[in-house]
């Protein structure tokens, strides 16, 4: 039903890592921590200003001066897209661990509740993941107004359901098991034993999925912000700088082609790192739950 | 549906009818939480909805007093809230802020776009996803088509509408830029909305029919002397789309929410416009109007996807909770 759900769907498909998948899983690798890098030294790689204007260099085409070159104001894109990369991935990453801390809570609380307290949260989650993501977002700036930071929470909010659900399936597994009983048993707290001993074996499978989910949340708020309820220009943010772009594809197609490539790289990244991780981790826990089960 | 029957589900659904009730009690239930959820957040907005209703003219404090008793802003949440159930029950969505018309009647004008929409894009993203699949299933060109699959899925909506416009717009020439109403204009936005729906589907398409290459049923045909088209389209196809119906509800979804993303790249009419602007103007009844329709939408199409993956599936009803 979510975008996060389908993605999880289709990690299973990939056979076991050949030669080509671990290629592939250290070039994107390497280009994340290029972004990383990029977001948080960006001065590394350009020389350029990604908000001075320079209408004497407007709507150049791509040259070595300007790898991707520049937009209606003479702006370097390239420079605007290495600098939009520190929204992106604040966003992405922001809204993923956001949405993975209050998913694992919910869904732990909803796992550990009697019938009538699982019953609802349940409901609660089955109700909201009935919208799509992107509406759902799109409705939450709508309560809460747009701009930066609505951006993060829209988007964390949108994708926290299909976390709780995740999470409260791992917990009804691993409640039963035998030393979640016994440490009941031996008189442990519970909300020890929640931290101590529930969280640890629920979090494997959330984490796959939120590695996967950086990528949806940068996706989903590039989208936003191209929509015109993020950031405000001249904000060198992804979303922003196609939305400029947009209004050249006729006479400057690299405004609105560079950026959309590095957001689809980013994603494509993030979406391989994930399906590796899920089949490395894919041993641990069919292993939980396979110990969860044989005691009952 | 007999295959629902004799496993059922775990609270007591052991019958077709009362399954269905059940369903039909959860649908009020999700349109119901909606709007009620809805209705009370989006009163959370700040700001006064007069100053919406009054636009930028400034207006004297007893017109603002009028317009609100007016309107039933003045009563107490509860109250409106009551009323605003009441008239939902009755199809009264409610009358828009800016556009000073029912919204029932500003979403019905718009609809007619978005599905036309809508439906070109789930033609193309199924036969798009049929192609790569049957092209792509358990061959050396997996990795390609599997790599394809997996950038179609990645690529920003907006993006693609943006180099489609691009290349075939502009470049080539083959399309209308801008939309004119013509079924020319509406070829790009549906493929643009089709192409990660595409991917998606083809994938999980691709998987069935690699999982049912290998099932039993698969040597009593061959045994039976069917040739190999036969095989995969009379009958692994058909093992694979079992799958594939559950997803239904995720492709609406993501067809609705894309349609928005598309709509205005291409700047063409529709509900996903209509959303927009109501949440940059903060047209709140128009918003939850929006809210309604989608809650309403998914759940008639879950609906009908659990009903339809029974029937061809029997084994949909128990694996039911594993999902």
């Amino acid at each position: 039903m979510s975008a996060l759900t389908a993605t999880k769907a289709l990690a299973k498909r990939m056979p076991t890592p050949g030669r080509g998948a671990t290629v592939g899983f250290w070039a994107a690798v390497v280009f994340l921590a290029a972004l990383v890098l990029a977001a948080l030294l960006p001065g590394l790689f350009t020389a350029a200003d990604p908000v001075r204007t320079d209408i004497g260099a407007a709507l150049l085409a791509p040259s070595p001066a300007h790898p991707f070159g520049t937009d209606q104001a003479g702006r370097d894109v390239f420079a605007r897209v290495l600098y939009g990369s520190r929204y992106s991935l604040m966003i992405g990453f922001g809204a993923t661990l956001i949405a993975l801390v209050a998913g694992l809570m919910i869904g732990a609380i909803a796992g550990l509740s009697r019938r009538v307290g699982d019953g609802v949260l349940s409901r609660a989650i089955e109700i909201i993941m009935a919208f799509p993501e992107f509406l759902l977002a799109l409705i939450v700036i709508a309560i809460i107004g747009p701009g930066e930071t609505s951006l993060l929470v829209a988007v964390a909010i949108a994708v926290v359901p299909a976390y709780a659900r995740v999470a409260r399936v791992q917990t009804l597994v691993v409640k039963r098991a035998g030393y979640v009983e016994a440490a009941r048993t031996l008189g442990v707290s519970p909300v020890l034993t929640v931290l101590r001993h529930i969280v640890p074996h629920t979090i494997g499978p959330l984490l796959v999925m939120a590695t996967m989910g950086v990528g949806t949340a940068i996706t989903a708020a590039a989208g936003l912000s191209f929509l015109g309820l993020g950031p405000k220009p001249p904000t060198p943010e992804w979303g922003l700088i196609l939305s400029d772009g947009r209004n050249f594809l006729a006479t400057a197609w690299w405004i609105a082609v560079f950026p959309g490539l590095v957001i689809t790289a980013t994603v494509v990244s993030t979406s391989t790192i994930g399906r590796h991780l899920r089949l490395r981790g894919a041993g641990r826990g069919a292993g939980a739950t396979h110990r969860a089960g044989r005691r009952p | 549906m007999t295959g629902g029957a004799v496993t059922g589900g775990a609270v007591g659904q052991n019958r077709p009818v009362s399954r269905l009730v059940g369903r039909l009690g959860g649908m009020v239930l999700v349109v119901w939480g909606a709007a009620t959820v809805g209705f009370f957040a989006l009163r959370l907005i700040p700001g006064d909805p007069v100053t919406v209703l009054v636009g930028l003219g400034s207006v004297s404090e007893q017109v603002r007093e009028q317009i609100r008793a007016d309107w039933g802003l003045a009563d107490p949440l509860a109250v409106q809230y009551l009323f605003y159930l009441g008239r939902l029950v009755r199809g009264d969505l409610g009358t828009s802020y800016r556009m000073q018309q029912p919204v029932a009647d500003l979403i019905g004008q718009q609809l007619a776009p978005t599905l036309q929409l809508m439906g070109l894009a789930m033609v193309f993203a199924v036969l798009l996803a049929l192609a790569a699949a049957l092209f792509g299933r358990g061959r050396r060109s997996t990795p390609f088509v599997g790599l394809l699959e997996l950038v179609a899925v990645s690529a920003p909506t907006f993006w693609i509408g943006l180099v489609l416009i691009t290349v075939f717009g502009f470049g080539l020439g083959w399309f209308p830029v801008v939309a004119s109403g013509g079924f020319g204009a509406l070829v790009l936005p549906a493929i643009t909305l089709a192409i990660p729906t595409a991917g998606i589907l083809g994938q999980v398409l691709r998987q069935g029919l690699d999982a049912a290459a290998i099932l039993p049923f698969v040597d009593t045909v061959r045994a039976r002397g069917a040739s190999h088209t036969r095989l995969v389209l009379r009958h692994t196809l058909r093992h694979a789309a079992a799958n594939s119906v559950t997803l239904t509800g995720y492709i609406a979804g993501s067809l609705l929410g894309g349609s928005v993303l598309v709509e205005t790249v291409f700047a063409r009419p529709g509900l996903g416009r209509v959303a927009l602007n109501a949440i940059t103007d903060r047209d709140i009844p128009v918003v939850l109007g929006i809210i309604v329709l989608a809650a309403v939408l998914f759940s008639v199409i879950n609906l009908i996807v659990d009903l339809v993956a029974d029937r061809l599936d029997p084994r949909m009803a128990t694996a039911e909770a594993y999902s």
